[in-house]
Order: C-alpha cells, then structure tokens, then sequence
C-alpha cells in the first residue's frame, strides 16, 4: 500500500499565552506500509508534534491526516505510540503495563489464556521474559523503554509511532536497544514513524529520512531515501561509503542548511 | 533507659577487641580479623542508630517530666508520680460498668474512636467521590470553590447546634461535627490529586482508548491514592481533634466526657491522664495511615 499513512497540506497552530504559534506549515508526506521513516530536525521544529498529530494526540488547525484510508480523529491503539518517558504505570508490573494494552485490544474476543500468552510474547520479543513481575522502579532505564516497546508492539498496531524512543539513555544501551528495534520492527514488519535527534539512529533504521526545517512555521525540507541493504549490519556500515555519504546528507542539512543558533 | 546503657557497654566492647587482637596477628595474621572487626562495627552502627534515633526523644521525655513535676511542686497539679499511681488504677480495671456516667477508660477510648469511625467513615464516602469529582470537572471546581473556601475555616463546633437542631439529640449531632470537620482534607487533597496526575499516564490511557472504568481503576485511582491518604490522615487527625471538644458539649459515654466529668469531681489526676490517652490514641491513628500509605508510594 503507497499511501498507508497519509498527511497532506497540515497546519499546526498552538495558541499560546504569548500569541498565536504556528508550529507546522503546509506538511505533507506519505508512509508506505511497512516502511520505516524518520523525523529529524533541531529540538522545536515541530517534528514531535507531526508525531502527536499522527497518533491523533492533537488535532490539526487544518489540512488532513488518514490512517489506511481512515481519517485520524483521535487516538487510539491502531496507532501504539512508545513515549520517550517510557510512561509505564508505576503500580503495574512489567507484565501488568502490557496486559492493559493487550486486554484493550484483544480483550472482546480473546480468552484470559490468550491474552496472558500475547502478553508473555511482547514481553519476549524484547528480551524481558525474566523481568515479567518486576515492577518499573526496580528495572534500569532500557529495560523501562523495551516494557515500552513490547507495549505498543503488543496491540500489533497499524502504525508504531516512536517519539525520541532511546533519547533518554546512555550511549551503549541506545545501540543495543537499536539493534534490537531494528530486528524487532523487521520481525513484526510493523510500519513505523520515529522522532529523532540522533543522525546515526535515523540512517541506520530508516528508510527514509524527513528532515525538518527550523521552527516556526517547520515544514519538510527534504526527504532523504535510505537504500541500504537489510539486515543492516552496524559495524559493516561504518566503513560503507553510500553509509557515509548518507550521514553526510543529513548532516549537512541540519548543520550547514538549517543552522540553529546555540 | 535502655539507651543509655547500650551506648554505655560500646566504649566498653571496644578495648576488648584491642587486646584481643594483640596476641593473634603473629600466629594467624590473616583469618581472625573479619570476623571481630564484623560484628562490632554493627553493633557499632547500631548503637550510633540508636543514639541518634532513640536518646533525643528520650531526652525531651525527660525534660518534659521533670518540668511537669517542678511545676507541680510550686501548684496544686497533680505531678508525674501522682498521676501514674492513678493511672495504674484506672488502667488495671478498664472495661467497668456502673451506669452510663460511670464507665471503665476503655469503654471512654472505644465511644470514642466508634463515633470518629463513623463521622469519619460518612465523610470519606462523600468526600472521596467528591473529591474525584471536583478534580476531574472543571466546572464543578469552579462551582465548588467558593461554597468550600467559605465552609472549611469554620470551626468544627459551630456545626454543633445545626447538628442538635436538625437531629434533636446529642449522639448524631456530635458525629454530624466530626463528618464536616474531616470532610474537607479528603476532598481538597484527593481533588489535588486528580489534576496531578502526570500527562505522561493520561497519553498512555488516551493512546489505548481505555474503557472510563478501566481508566478510573488502572490509572486515576492509582495516581490519586497517595494524595487520598494524605487527605485521609490529615481527616482522621482533625476528627480527633475535635471529639473531645465535642463529647464534652454532647456528654454520652467518651473521652470528652469523662475529661468534663473527672473535672466536675474535681479530679485532675484523671484530666491529664485523658490528655495523654487523647495523644497516643491520635498518634497511633495517624502511624497506622502512614503505614498504609507508605505502601502505595511508588
């Protein structure tokens, strides 16, 4: 499907306290299903709130966002959204914060049995079997984002929308838990809309990269395709020339095109 | 008492560990010293905890005592040996019954707390849903605020006639004045709760488009449970507070009015007794809350 997820000619306007702020102008793109793209751009272009506005967080000021031919009017678990908080509920086991999706979900047709199953699943696919009856304070940050992560991958959503999903960890535990999004996403063959800083993240997850402009009044400034072979082997890329010249594009365009002042 | 003798015995353990140590290190240097240097460290630490946490309150005891038996001495008040004599009195027979102005200490204690259990109880029936209510409406807050903020400063017993005229007898009356007393904390906290629940758990319930029970029982009750029990101890402390106050305008059998009864007879032993019952019963009141909610603080 081309058009899987739609966003066409969207504004964004936030009335603040200091006057009316537009935050996004004339946006449009479209996600191919089972395509992973990325949203970079400098902190306030706006590309968490296109993100928002796909999980149906906010609403648009004007122009359109559909979801498989739906318009988006709200939020709702099609759309699973992985925060960059994690927001798991604290009074909740690991196992708990996902069976609430899963009984959200699956509950009106699935036996307890089934559920319990789906929810030891997720949990497995990220590698947190051993963690089920931990509760979030007594688990590290990573492991927090993964209980997260299986969250949203557990109502097998239309959509994963991941906002700055590993912003909040150390280097060495952001690339392990990229590799393992990298192989997660390609075993769910999920389509997925990420925000990131992080260039290095976006090319190698993506692909393709949705470079945003300097807020107010962000828009796309381009769109970067990422064809690079899959799997995607970190340590192989950092020698690949086409990788090289990837991180170059964007790197250029974030620090020579669209140059924020410190 | 104890206290002192504990950080008495460690100056003394300490030298005996020295000359024990002495004489070994050329036979076997390496073996003996963990297992001694172990245990008195902890004992050590204990002690120091114990000095820390348990020799200043004692000491304030103390003082306290010794204050109240100086004064006793330059007045009429009963002093600390007096009154402990008759308090082992009134407390080795405490569930006497001679007719309904003579009752044991216990039957006092247990009207009592029977009458803050129940004002205390209606008001947490109505004041907890209210709270949820006027946290998550803003209009009902709106509404609400100005009718509480006139309410609350109130003082408890200027509820009492309104009581005794719309009832027309002492024992609702007086429980009527221990629920509107405690029915403010319960519902100012609890609403404060509703409107701090983060927005990250509000996202999560808004993403899975929970069920409103589902939302209520997994996420808003949860969030709001420690700010409840905040508003719950601070409720209970209050209905303490005013039963005495209340018992001695209502009489019926109770702490309140034995104080007044025992100051009728003149027996002054008996009021201060009363005033240290009144304390420990409210301090053990408000350790159990404490202790329930120190269980749900994630």
């Amino acid at each position: 499907m081309e058009k899987f997820v739609q966003i066409e000619n969207v504004h964004m306007v936030f009335d603040t306290r200091g006057g009316r702020y537009v935050a996004l102008q004339d946006v449009s793109l479209n996600i191919r299903q089972g395509e992973f793209v990325s949203i970079i751009g400098h902190s306030g272009c706006g590309k968490s709130t296109l993100l928002n506005l796909v999980a149906g967080l906010y609403a648009p000021t004007s122009g359109v966002l559909l979801a498989s031919d739906r318009e988006i009017a709200g939020p709702g678990p099609d759309r699973a959204v992985v925060f960059q908080n994690h927001s798991l509920l604290p009074w909740l086991t690991c196992f708990g914060n996902v069976y609430l999706a899963v009984e959200r979900v699956f509950g009106d047709t699935e036996s307890r049995a089934d559920l319990k199953r789906r929810t030891r699943e997720a949990l497995a696919l990220v590698g947190l079997s051993h963690a089920e009856q931990k509760y979030p304070h007594e688990i590290s940050g990573g492991m927090k984002q993964r209980v997260g992560i299986a969250r949203a991958l557990s109502m097998q959503p239309k959509v994963l929308l991941l906002d700055e999903p590993l912003g909040a960890l150390d280097a060495l535990t952001r690339a392990n838990l990229q590799d393992e999004l990298m192989r997660i996403v390609a075993t769910a063959g999920s389509t997925t809309l990420m925000v990131t800083h992080d260039v290095d993240e976006a090319v190698l997850l993506s692909d393709r990269i949705v470079m945003m402009t300097n807020g107010p009044a962000a828009t796309i400034g381009e769109i970067l395709e990422i064809d690079l072979p899959r799997p995607r082997d970190r340590l192989a890329l950092v020698q690949d020339a086409h990788y090289l010249r990837l991180r170059g594009e964007v790197l250029k365009f974030l620090y020579a095109r669209e140059v924020k002042a410190a | 008492m104890t206290v002192v003798h504990m950080s008495k015995s460690k100056p003394k353990a300490e030298p005996e560990i020295i000359t024990e140590e002495e004489p070994l290190p050329p036979s076997a240097p390496v073996v003996p010293p963990p297992s001694p240097v172990a245990g008195p460290s902890r004992w050590k630490l204990a002690a120091q905890g114990l000095q820390r946490n348990a020799v200043p309150p004692m000491f304030g005891l103390v003082l306290f005592v010794s204050l109240w038996a100086i004064v006793s001495v330059s007045s009429e008040l009963p002093g600390p040996v007096k009154t402990f004599d008759a308090a082992v009195k009134v407390f080795s027979d405490p569930f006497y019954d001679q007719g309904p102005n003579d009752q044991g200490i216990g039957w006092n204690i247990l009207h009592s707390l029977a009458r803050v259990g129940v004002g205390f109880g209606l008001a947490a029936l109505v004041g907890i849903p209210l709270g949820f209510l006027i946290g998550y409406s803003g209009f009902l807050n709106r509404m609400m605020a100005p009718i509480i903020s006139v309410l609350r400063p109130v003082s408890p017993l200027a509820w009492l006639p309104i009581g005794l005229y719309v009832f027309k007898q002492a024992q609702p009356a007086a429980i009527w004045v221990i629920f509107i007393s405690s029915l403010w904390p319960m519902v100012l906290n609890t609403a404060s709760g509703v409107t701090q629940v983060p927005q990250d758990y509000l996202n999560v319930a808004r993403v899975l488009k929970l069920s409103p029970w589902k939302m209520f029982s997994r996420i808003l009750f949860p969030a709001v449970l420690p700010y409840m029990l905040t508003g719950v101890r601070l409720s209970i402390g209050v209905a303490w507070l005013v039963i005495v106050a209340a018992e001695m305008l209502t009489g019926g059998i109770g702490l309140g009015f034995w104080v007044w009864d025992e100051w009728n007879n003149l027996n002054v032993e008996h009021i201060i007794i009363a005033i240290f019952v009144v304390g420990i019963v409210g301090l053990l009141l408000e350790q159990a809350i404490l202790l329930v909610a120190r269980r749900f603080r994630y």
